[in-house]
């Protein structure tokens, strides 16, 4: 082999280890790009954010390259002597004109995605979003599907302060919900996003971009998702002590799955207090109960499932010790007047919440069954023990 | 001699006043001037020590420091802090040092009011921090946590620290409202004979403008914050929808005020720039006409872009095109403004004293800010921008390597003038490699988890984003660190040092550089002739 075939050689075996090394999958962790994402307008978003970046990498190249080639030769201690030019117009407008015309050429192709953005016409399926603090509630308007998506249970309890749970150990930690949106491969998904309290934002990446949450008004978002499978954001506008906790999480399903999903779902009668963890398609509607649910309803059973609710529901903010948190103005559960006094008036706040405060009303988020558990739960723990068992008939009643 | 210079002279009593009287009671702009920077230095520390807490916590993922709500009133402390009582009051200082100065007047033409405008600062400071301390004790609920932008609905849920964040508000709009019509009476009455507007250094220019944007600005602040106090104490109803208003009006009655408050806070960096740069070339600033002209457009076209962050609010269609359109506009006078600044260097003959060090860096990295805000400025992918770490790379750009090198720049260019003695500079120069290393260490990360995905606003996000996070605390902690070296330097220099010449540095042109060193504490009793 002659000299300059194996030097060719090894620079192409080096090219290819170079590449190799930057190849995403083994760069996960340092993934420094916006992802190319499914669905042609998350790739066009993509691309011009690529255009975008190259534009401002060449004007670097330039700007920069004459900034370090100056340094470097035209210091005094290289001898060089200070000319005493101080004006060209000639220059000034050339260098007004051409970033002029740099900035059209990029606004025209961002005028024309923007607008495929803003174009909502034609969906195939609407969804209601509302932000919740601290959860996403999502409504499928024309199947009358609906229900709460809260951060799973295994990323809420490794996140609370001093949990001794390393978030690696836990799957997509942060990033996991027990019941995420379901929707068709390849449909334009339109969604109407509220709130139901503060400002916040609906985010996934990998669809192609995010819009507020806003409470009293109604925005509309489309995605369209060309792949099957899960993808997932996190809420986008600051809304309060667990902003960082309610993530966005999209399994996009190919349509007869769908199909099967909805039936599912829509079948679903209220059946025995869910754990909410877990679980991602168990036909839950959280609408009051209609069966009257007399199951077996022992105080065991209802600490357990409370317990279980109470940490995904309640212990944001009371904290999973029941002490609250004074400096937010969160008050305690564990021995306070509410908790260890008459059980109407603590159901009363669960069921309505605390207008004026934080205090969510949890009378439309939950079933009288699971409100009964988490009551029943809170009357008990932490040393309030007022024996009380709560039935879910009084939660009914309060409704 | 005149009846003027006489009358000047009996005045001289009252730097005779020693102690705290003479601080508290002081009309002198250098007096005062020099308390601005004091204050200023000593926030800057303070809301750089909330920057260590937020970068501990965010060090790894996980849980590990503090409470989610108090991580909060971090990110919302920290930017009040930096931008009301860090960066905004040292500009203020470096102006009433140096435009008398460098106009050849003896003092501000409202001197009381200068005084005044000052020492309102600590007293709105205090009120502001006063809820973070005391919830620090368990006292209360702790300090503000919905951002510094202040937004309701959220923003309405507050403690106990809303009214004192409101008054603080408004105190130090006050304080910024009469210091700059202080600085426009005094530019446009106290220049001396023959120095007409477009003969004046370009500090004085960047100031003048900045100080416009100012007096218009600072009052819809206020007006957008006492829509807040009344609408959580009084049952107005202007940014709830239930009562018939509107939380995304807050949103432009805010940023109409937000986006002109950033370019107030980088206009008098670009003039401090445009003294600095030319001094260390030995040669003058390419394009003068075209850098007032440029200054100006920027702080026209300033009012026009203040939706740019707003675009996932869910404007019209028309709306984001115009202000995408403005937006991407505001770069060709800025472009300008860097060409400028380079063609300056061009065939100079530089020296790289510490001052030249953070000048330089400032065009490099604060162009680096330029270019992410350019992309931001595309809306398409600023729906994939917005709210995450890659607009927090591109803020703290600007206002990092941006601003606040500049006020480094300008602090080590001017010590020598204010003090009568030259700075270690040695440790300036480590200064600077520390800081300016380290800057980049910590933001450059933030572009790249920002475009992978990470929200801003967080205390703990999810594991793939860690590696960059590790990067940027590790820088944070260094820079944190080596802003040590400059609080000593600079304390070093006012003890002594080598005497410095009046001239000071070999390529220094302007009527500031013809007093002595230290600057007398009165000058240009008697206005000198420009020619």
């Amino acid at each position: 082999m002659s000299k300059i075939t194996s030097r060719w050689m090894g620079r192409a075996a080096a090219s290819l280890g170079l590449a190799l090394a930057f190849h995403a999958r083994a760069w996960a962790e340092w993934e420094v790009n916006m992802p190319r994402g499914t669905g042609a307008l998350s790739a066009e978003i993509y691309d011009l954010h690529m255009m975008a970046f190259g534009v401002c990498v060449a004007i670097a190249v330039v700007v920069f390259g004459a900034m370090i080639w100056s340094i470097y030769h035209h210091r005094k201690s290289r001898g060089s002597q200070a000319l005493n030019f101080s004006h060209s117009t000639r220059v000034e407008i050339v260098w007004t004109v051409i970033p002029i015309a740099i900035l059209v050429a990029m606004a025209v192709p961002a005028a024309g995605t923007l607008v495929k953005m803003e174009d909502t016409r034609d969906s195939d399926l609407t969804v209601k979003v509302t932000g919740y603090q601290w959860k996403w509630h999502y409504d499928y308007l024309d199947e009358g599907i609906n229900y709460f998506s809260n951060l799973d249970a295994e990323s809420n309890r490794a996140r609370q302060l001093g949990s001794g749970i390393d978030p690696a150990s836990v799957p997509n930690y942060l990033l996991e919900v027990d019941r995420p949106l379901v929707v068709p491969v390849g449909a334009k998904v339109r969604l109407l996003l509220t709130s139901n309290d503060v400002i916040h934002s609906w985010w996934v990446p990998a669809l192609g971009g995010k819009k507020d949450a806003i409470p009293g008004f109604v925005n509309e978002f489309w995605f369209e998702a060309d792949d099957p499978g899960i993808y997932r954001g996190q809420c986008a506008e600051l809304c309060g002590r667990d902003h960082a906790y309610m993530p966005v999480v999209v399994r996009v399903v190919p349509e007869a799955e769908f199909s099967q999903w909805l039936a599912q779902n829509s079948a679903g009668e209220p059946a025995a207090p869910q754990a909410g963890a877990g679980g991602n398609d168990e036909p839950v509607a959280p609408q009051a109960a209609e069966s009257g649910a007399e199951a077996k309803w022992t105080l065991g059973q209802a600490m357990a499932e409370g317990e279980s609710l109470y940490v995904s529901n309640c212990s944001a903010c009371h904290q999973v010790n029941g002490r609250g948190l004074a400096a937010a103005g969160f008050p305690p559960l564990a021995g306070s007047p509410v908790a260890t006094g008459p059980a109407p008036e603590h159901i009363r706040i669960a069921v309505h919440g605390r207008p004026g405060t934080a205090m969510t009303a949890f009378g439309p988020q939950l079933t009288d069954e699971q409100l009964a558990a988490i009551v029943t739960y809170q009357r008990n723990a932490w040393g309030n023990g007022t024996g009380d068992l709560i039935d879910p008939a009084d939660v009914a009643a309060e409704r | 001699m005149s009846t003027a210079t006489h009358h000047l002279e009996h005045a001289h009593h009252d730097a005779h006043v020693g102690g705290f009287r003479r601080w508290l009671t002081t009309t002198n702009h250098k007096d005062i001037g020099t308390m601005y920077l004091v204050f200023s230095l000593t926030m800057f520390f303070v809301g750089g020590a909330m920057a260590m807490v937020i970068r501990a916590e965010l060090f790894q993922p996980g849980l590990q420091l503090v409470d989610p709500n108090f991580f909060n009133q971090m990110t919302t402390m920290h930017a009040l802090v930096m931008i009301f009582g860090a960066v905004m009051p040292a500009f203020v200082g470096l102006a009433n040092w140096m435009v008398p100065l460098m106009i050849g007047a003896p003092d501000m033409a409202l001197p009381r009011l200068n005084n005044w405008s000052f020492w309102i600062l600590p007293f709105a400071s205090t009120l502001l921090l006063t809820p973070l301390l005391l919830g620090l004790f368990g006292i209360g609920g702790g300090g503000p946590a919905a951002g510094w932008t202040m937004y309701p609905p959220l923003v309405l849920q507050t403690g106990h620290a809303f009214p004192f964040m409101i008054f603080a508000v408004h105190l130090m709009g006050l304080s910024s409202i009469m210091g700059a019509i202080n600085i426009i009476v005094t530019i446009m009455n106290l220049r001396a004979p023959g120095m007409s507007l477009l003969k004046m250094p370009m500090f004085v220019w960047t100031w003048l403008i900045t100080a416009y944007l100012l007096i218009l600005v600072m009052p819809v602040l206020a007006g957008a914050v006492t829509m807040l106090l009344t609408d959580k104490y009084f049952g107005t109803s202007f940014f709830t929808a239930g009562g018939g208003g509107d939380p995304v009006m807050y949103q432009h009655i805010f940023w109409f005020f937000g986006h002109p408050e950033v370019y107030i806070m980088i206009l008098p960096a670009f003039g401090i720039a445009s003294e600095i740069i030319p001094t260390f070339a030995r040669k003058p600033l390419f394009g003068y006409a075209a850098m007032v002209y440029a200054t100006a457009s920027i702080a026209f076209l300033s009012f026009i872009v203040w939706a740019h962050h707003m675009f996932t609010v869910g404007m019209p269609l028309a709306g984001q095109l115009f202000f995408m359109m403005a937006t991407m506009l505001i770069a060709v006078p800025t472009g300008v403004k860097v060409f400028n600044w380079v063609a300056t260097m061009w065939r100079g003959s530089m020296t790289f004293e510490t001052p030249m060090l953070f000048a330089i860096a400032f065009v490099f990295l604060f162009t680096i800010g330029g270019f992410s805000g350019l992309m931001l400025a595309i809306v398409a992918a600023d729906i994939q921008y917005h709210d995450s770490y890659f607009v927090v790379a591109h803020f703290h750009y600007v206002l990092v390597p941006g601003a606040v090198f500049a006020i480094m720049a300008a602090v080590y260019f001017w010590l020598p003038k204010w003090t009568g003695h030259m700075y270690d500079e040695k440790l300036g120069k480590l200064h600077f490699w520390l800081s300016a290393i380290s800057v980049n260490l910590t933001f450059f990360p933030m572009h790249f988890v920002g475009l992978a995905g990470m929200p801003r606003r967080i205390p703990d996000y999810a594991p793939q984003f860690a590696d960059f996070n590790a990067v940027a605390s590790v820088g944070a902690f260094m820079f944190g660190l080596s802003q040590i070296l400059f609080a000593w330097n600079i304390w070093r220099c006012v003890k002594g040092g080598d005497k410095a010449t009046d001239r000071v540095w070999d390529g220094a042109k302007g009527l500031e550089w013809t007093v002595p060193s230290p600057a007398p504490h009165h000058t240009f009793s008697t206005p000198p002739v420009v020619k």
